[in-house]
């Protein structure tokens, strides 16, 4: 029907990075993946490998992924050095074969970041992206306590606009490719998704300041405005967030220390 | 939240210094670029500027200080942030290292500024302190007398008859050497670049950037860096190739044309 | 006999659940932080649960085997969530939400229940907004809604296709607020593999660090399990691929009932099979259906022509045909046979011959390709990315698959199982969609557990315990249940089999998927219930699990998942083969009327059917909870 949906079958080289373990030494090996359909998604491509190696009795290929449909974040291969591999606004799971010729070499590595540290093979742990939602990811509102939806309209622009912000699936590859390994573009999705609601003004200051604090102390780099990030983003966020994010903490820094301050001491009495 | 901690702490905060600072550097090159076109004009106008600019004294100083402290957290900064981010990337990099659609500018930032640092101290040398080129040194060089007094915007320069320092001569003998114009273009060539990435990068990183206006920014910027290249290729150019030859009657021209007939002529 | 005592209280049906709250037994505050609380799962019903209790000063631990709480399933929910807030004034209430609901559940869910769902479904909308969840709005400011999965008035909320994320990460934000407060201990990568029961009530839990490997025990004075649904029992299926069945699986070994296992939605709209290789299936939103027209060729011989050649009277809009006021719009069980109907009869389409055609054409006539895009085309580009065709040219080809499971443990009013202490939410439980599950309903079902129900009835059993000592987790119960866990890790790490882990997961699909899937008979269930043991005995002898115990294995996850597998679908194709009736998600060839509906026998099978685990090699126990209709005459189901 279409020009590259050829049902041929093909075979390609995965060279993988294997790591049994955060300290063991790490390598690339080279697998064969032969008899590939080009409807096969990548992941599926894994999968057969890895029975071809179970039944060889080797371990198989640890990789993360879940939803296989680009929505749960999980996925996280770096294919030819670009994180989630060929194709624009999709995440490793949602790359089919049919991006790849045969006889390719196709280069398989973990998204690299000293915050995300290494749990096995193509695996890392990316739970700096959680410690910095707990910092300030939120909109402090206990269960029970909201008044009627409708109590609070919201212009349709902004509504878009932080649901296209609040579309990431804090896969971190925004990181991955960030020459700097930055995580900007992750937490300025955060920052702006809830400040650009009504309901997320009362913190807004706050939540910026907390979140990019934790960002830091987490040992993520510093951005030099390049977009990469916003590039290979599974969910296309724009890097306009980061110059709001930008705006929003220098404010929000200017703001704290210029404040009247109330001496009141909390509820007495 | 300290104000001063977190500007000089965090991640944001120092990318922040670095814009406005920056900023004040781009000010300052703009600025410095105007005035240098005056070396086009009267031998009067470049000299009684540079002797305006003397006579400021402390104020100089001050100018001076503010520029120095622009550079230096700028520097630093640079320094700061390039080193964590280089840590942050982690014990392991990637075997297949490439970039997906990082403007050429911005991946040579940190060796274009490394050169244009390198550039500067020449320069001070030069044209400052007078080490570099010693002879032709505007305190080497017979004093300039003003023959008009000079004004700019209502403001008196110099007053007729002044003796000034030559600085018009000492721009056009510097110039004369090729090694020392081409490096002077291909410094300002890097700066271009530098800026060409950093005025982007600062409404960026101030958060005046939105898709909006990302285009237009973006052409101003371009723009704005080619006019400043130009202009700045148009002194050390001009000179070397000869198009524009020193004023009839100043050292310069005595010294080059002289220059051109007897290579071994002494110094007066 | 298990004790299936389902707690309604007494009293008009609207004023049940205000009734409820006020009787039952509160915890003084101060003594709420002596009491802890485990929840597993963090997906709409655990995170929205664990965020309430830790809010209300229970002291909370959080267990998912994902490596966020963010991952969980419900993320990947795409249409939207109901509640009767009748914003759009065209005559929603919450009585003809609990109706439509109770009713497309074909009578099989507890009349209570559902109604307590209708009315918290207006809380949870103003809880997601004041969190921040940009659901879609108009341009006045104010929510915007849809008409979904065949409801006749707009109560949807949504925010893009992406309902489920949104919701999702609004519960954990929620989540992560009291995670910084301390109020909840988050423990990712920790996989639940038993329960323990102590004095018959539930008391912890045995989790495995799926990083580190390590066994570890945990107490608590109370167990929620909000661990999701089964659906990958078929191995295609919908569910993520990590979603399984292994916490209510140990939870009814260790006698928690399971209630309706065979109740199973099949969604009609998702993208056929393409190879073998196949590890997904993916839903193509509902919502298509509203401007879409679903259609096959009239004659056999056209199934594998081109679509655009066969010309429009030789188009069989079979929905339309059959379901004249509903139309494409026609329930998701009813929708699915019918297209099941069409391809046994040789008109499926495609190269399987496994499918139908959803075409846009009209569509794209009538509202011109731009609106179209404008409203579908994130969906054509997911078509376009996995099938490599355009939509806007062709007909998508479509065909049903495993999407939800309404059954679970079985849970009384208070969201409690019968093992005391033991709560289940979300899609765990079996409480509120009876035999099928109308779309939209199942956030909605999540988070009124989780924020609006459990907060109020853990008290109630709560109130009745004593604070468990932090050093419980020494008792021998906990010692048995940590034991057992090991014995069967080793005995998987022990098999010297050939095949790997998928292989058997593949065949068991099929056979539940033939057998057990969109119809079913007697002679297939029988058959399969001879085919499961057999290849479950296989699996024991042949499968090969490499690897250690000590480190990261998914090998060894998995093979865990598919043993729990092995088990369950025979349980579910035997509670197929019992109830003697079709109802819902649950289609038994030999009862349907003439035109191919179901046919429900409410003399014999008004009820809910309870597994109870009996041991190993031996056959559960049918226990039933009789459905009593006090206010609802239970009609016939109905969409012509
Ligand atoms: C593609 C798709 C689209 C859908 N669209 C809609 C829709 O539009 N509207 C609608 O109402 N419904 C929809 N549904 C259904 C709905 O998404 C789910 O029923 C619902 O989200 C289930 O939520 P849950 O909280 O019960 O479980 P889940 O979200 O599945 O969460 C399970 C949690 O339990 C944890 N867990 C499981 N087992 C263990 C264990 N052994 N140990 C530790 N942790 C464990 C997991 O880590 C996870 O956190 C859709 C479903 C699918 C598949
Ligand atoms: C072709 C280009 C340039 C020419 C002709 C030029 C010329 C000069 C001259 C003549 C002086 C000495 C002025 C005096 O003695 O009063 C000077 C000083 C200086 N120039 Fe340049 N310059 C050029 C480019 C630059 C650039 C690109 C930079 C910055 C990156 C720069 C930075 C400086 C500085 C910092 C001083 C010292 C000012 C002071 O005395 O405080 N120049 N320049
Ligand atoms: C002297 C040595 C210099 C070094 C080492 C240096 C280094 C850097 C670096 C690493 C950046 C960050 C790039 C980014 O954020 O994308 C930067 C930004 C910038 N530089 Fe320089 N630079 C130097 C000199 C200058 C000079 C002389 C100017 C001006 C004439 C200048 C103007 C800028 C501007 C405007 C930015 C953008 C700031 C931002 O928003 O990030 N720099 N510089
Ligand atoms: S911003 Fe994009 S790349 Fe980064 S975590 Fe979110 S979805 Fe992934
Ligand atoms: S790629 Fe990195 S440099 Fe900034 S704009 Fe993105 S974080
Ligand atoms: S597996 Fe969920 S986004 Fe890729």
């Amino acid at each position: 029907m279409v020009a590259n949906n050829s049902t041929k079958n093909f075979s390609v080289t995965l060279r993988v990075w294997r790591q049994a373990g955060p300290d063991q030494p790490g390598r690339f090996v080279d697998y064969p993946a032969t008899n590939l359909n080009p409807n096969m998604s990548f992941l599926e491509m894994l999968d057969v490998v890895n029975d071809e190696l179970t039944v060889k009795g080797e371990e198989p290929i640890a990789f993360a992924h879940d939803c296989r449909e680009g929505i749960c974040g999980t996925c996280s291969c770096t294919i030819n050095g670009k994180p989630h591999g060929p194709g624009k606004g999709v995440a490793t799971c949602q790359v089919y074969l049919r991006s790849f010729k045969d006889g390719d070499t196709i280069v398989v590595e973990p998204f690299r970041a000293r915050a995300f540290p290494l749990v096995k093979d193509l695996i890392t742990d990316r739970e700096a992206f959680d410690k910095i939602q707990q910092a300030g990811g939120f909109i402090s509102v206990r269960t029970g306590a909201a008044q009627d939806a409708n109590a609070i309209p919201v212009p349709k622009e902004d509504a878009d606009l932080a649901m296209d912000a609040a579309a990431c699936i804090g896969c971190g590859a925004c990181v991955a490719a960030c020459k700097n390994a930055s995580a900007m573009l992750f937490v300025a999705a955060k920052v702006s998704h809830l400040g650009l609601m009504p309901q997320g003004q009362p913190e807004r200051d706050k939540r910026v300041l907390a979140m990019v604090q934790t960002m830091d102390e987490a040992g993520f780099g510093n951005c030099t405005n390049q977009y990469e990030c916003s590039a290979v983003c599974p969910k296309l966020i724009s890097h306009d967030f980061i110059a709001r994010m930008n705006r929003d903490y220098i404010g929000a820094l200017f703001r704290s220390k210029f404040k009247p301050v109330s001496h009141a001491s909390g509820g007495a009495g | 939240m300290h104000l001063f901690g977190s500007l000089f702490t965090s991640s944001i905060g120092r990318k922040f210094l670095m814009a406005l600072t920056g900023l004040v550097l781009v000010g300052f090159v703009t600025g410095h670029l105007v005035g240098n076109l005056q070396i086009f004009g009267e031998p009067d106008r470049i000299n009684g500027y540079a002797h305006f600019l003397q006579s400021l004294g402390p104020v100089l100083w001050a100018v001076r200080l503010f520029l120095l402290a622009c550079v230096a957290i700028h520097i630093w900064a640079a320094v700061a942030l390039t080193l964590e981010s280089r840590a942050a990337r982690g014990p392991v990099g990637y075997g297949v290292d490439k970039w997906v659609q990082a403007s050429v500018a911005s991946r040579y930032m940190r060796l274009s500024g490394l050169v244009v640092l390198a550039f500067l101290l020449y320069h001070l040398a030069h044209f400052t302190v007078g080490v570099a080129q010693a002879e032709s040194f505007k305190g080497a060089l017979p004093k300039w007398t003003m023959l008009e007094s000079a004004r700019e915007f209502g403001i008196p320069l110099a007053t007729k008859g002044d003796e000034v320092p030559d600085v018009y001569s000492m721009v056009f003998l510097g110039f004369s050497h090729p090694v020392v114009s081409l490096f002077y273009i291909v410094a300002v060539g890097l700066l271009t670049v530098h800026l060409l990435h950093g005025i982007d990068s600062f409404f960026q990183t101030t958060g005046l950037r939105s898709a909006m206006w990302s285009g237009l920014l973006r052409r101003v910027a371009v723009l704005y860096c080619v006019i400043y290249f130009l202009g700045n290729l148009a002194i050390p150019g001009a000179i070397l190739t000869g198009l524009v030859k020193p004023a009839a009657g100043t050292y310069a021209a005595h010294q080059l044309g002289a220059a051109s007939t007897a290579s071994n002529s002494a110094r007066p | 006999m298990a004790n299936l005592e389902s707690k309604t209280p007494s009293g008009p049906l609207a004023g049940k659940w205000e009734k409820h709250k006020t009787e039952i037994k509160l915890v003084n505050p101060a003594n709420k932080r002596k009491y802890e609380v485990i929840v597993v799962g963090a997906g709409l019903a655990g995170s929205s649960c664990a965020a309430t209790l830790a809010e209300l000063g229970y002291r909370v631990k959080n267990f998912v085997f994902h490596d966020s709480p963010r991952r969980a399933h419900s993320i990947a929910a795409q249409g939207g969530i109901n509640a009767a807030k009748n914003y759009q004034n065209d005559g929603d209430s919450v009585h003809r939400l609990f109706y439509d609901t109770l009713k497309g559940g074909d009578y099989r869910a507890r009349e209570s229940n559902v109604h307590r769902l209708a009315e918290v479904s207006v809380n949870i909308i103003d809880q997601c907004a004041a969190q921040g969840v940009p659901f879609a709005r108009e341009y006045g400011g104010l929510l915007a809604n849809r008409s979904f999965g065949g409801a006749q008035v707009s109560r949807t909320f949504y925010a893009r296709g992406q309902t489920g994320q949104q919701l999702l990460l609004g519960a954990y934000s929620a989540l992560s607020r009291m995670i910084g407060q301390g109020g909840v201990e988050l423990h990712a990568n920790s996989e639940m593999l038993d329960v323990v029961i102590v004095d018959g009530h539930a008391k912890g839990i045995i989790v495995r660090d799926l990083i580190t490997g390590a066994i570890t025990r945990h107490s608590a004075d109370a167990v929620v399990l909000a661990t999701g649904g089964y659906g990958n029992v078929f191995n295609l299926s919908t569910y993520a691929r990590g979603s399984n069945a292994t916490a209510i699986w140990r939870a009814y070994k260790r006698g928690a009932c399971l209630a309706n296992p065979c109740y199973t939605q099949i969604h009609p709209t998702c993208i056929p099979v393409s190879g073998d290789y196949q590890s997904k299936l993916t839903l193509m939103s509902e919502s298509l259906r509203n401007d879409g027209r679903i259609w096959v060729p009239k004659k056999k011989e056209d199934a594998k022509k081109a679509p655009a050649s066969i010309p429009e009277a030789d188009r069989d809009y079979y929905l339309e045909r059959i379901y004249p006021s509903f139309g494409n719009l026609a329930p998701r069980d009813v929708a699915s046979r019918a297209a099941m109907r069409m391809c046994d009869e040789g008109r499926g389409v495609g190269e399987t011959g496994l499918g139908v055609y959803l075409d846009f054409a009209d569509a794209i006539k009538r509202l011109g390709e731009p609106a179209v895009r404008e409203r579908y085309g994130n969906l054509f580009d997911i078509y376009h990315e996995i099938t490599a065709e355009n939509a806007y040219q062709n007909p998508m080809r479509i065909f049903p698959a495993v999407h939800y499971t309404m059954g679970g443990l079985w849970v009384d009013y208070n969201l409690m199982s019968n093992v005391p202490g033991l709560f289940v939410l979300g899609e765990a439980n079996f409480s509120d969609h009876g035999a099928n599950r109308l779309g939209a309903s199942a956030l909605m079902q999540g988070l009124a557990d989780g924020y609006f129900v459990i907060p109020y009835t853990i008290g109630d059993y709560l109130a009745g315990q004593k604070p468990v000592a932090r050093t419980a987790a020494e008792g021998t119960a906990f010692k048995a249940a940590e034991d057992n866990v090991r014995a069967m890790t080793q005995r998987l790490l022990a098999s010297k089999g050939k095949e790997p882990v998928s292989h058997f997961h593949k065949r068991l699909g099929k056979i539940m998927w033939d057998h057990c899937g969109m119809a079913r008979n007697r002679a297939g269930l029988e058959a399969a219930l001879q085919k499961i043991p057999a290849l479950r005995e296989e699996f024991w002898a042949n499968v090969k699990v490499p690897g250690s115990a000590d480190t990261l294995n998914q090998s060894l996850e998995q093979a865990g998942r598919v043993a729990d597998f092995l088990e369950l679908g025979e349980l579910l194709c035997r509670d197929a083969l019992t109830r003697e009736e079709s109802c819902g998600g649950h289609f038994r060839e030999e009862y349907q009327y003439p035109d191919g509906e179901c046919k429900r026998d409410d003399q014999n099978f008004a009820h809910v059917a309870a597994w109870e685990y009996q041991g190993e090699g031996k056959t559960p126990l049918r226990n039933t909870e009789a459905l009593n209709y006090e206010f609802t005459k239970m009609s016939v189901r109905s969409y012509k």
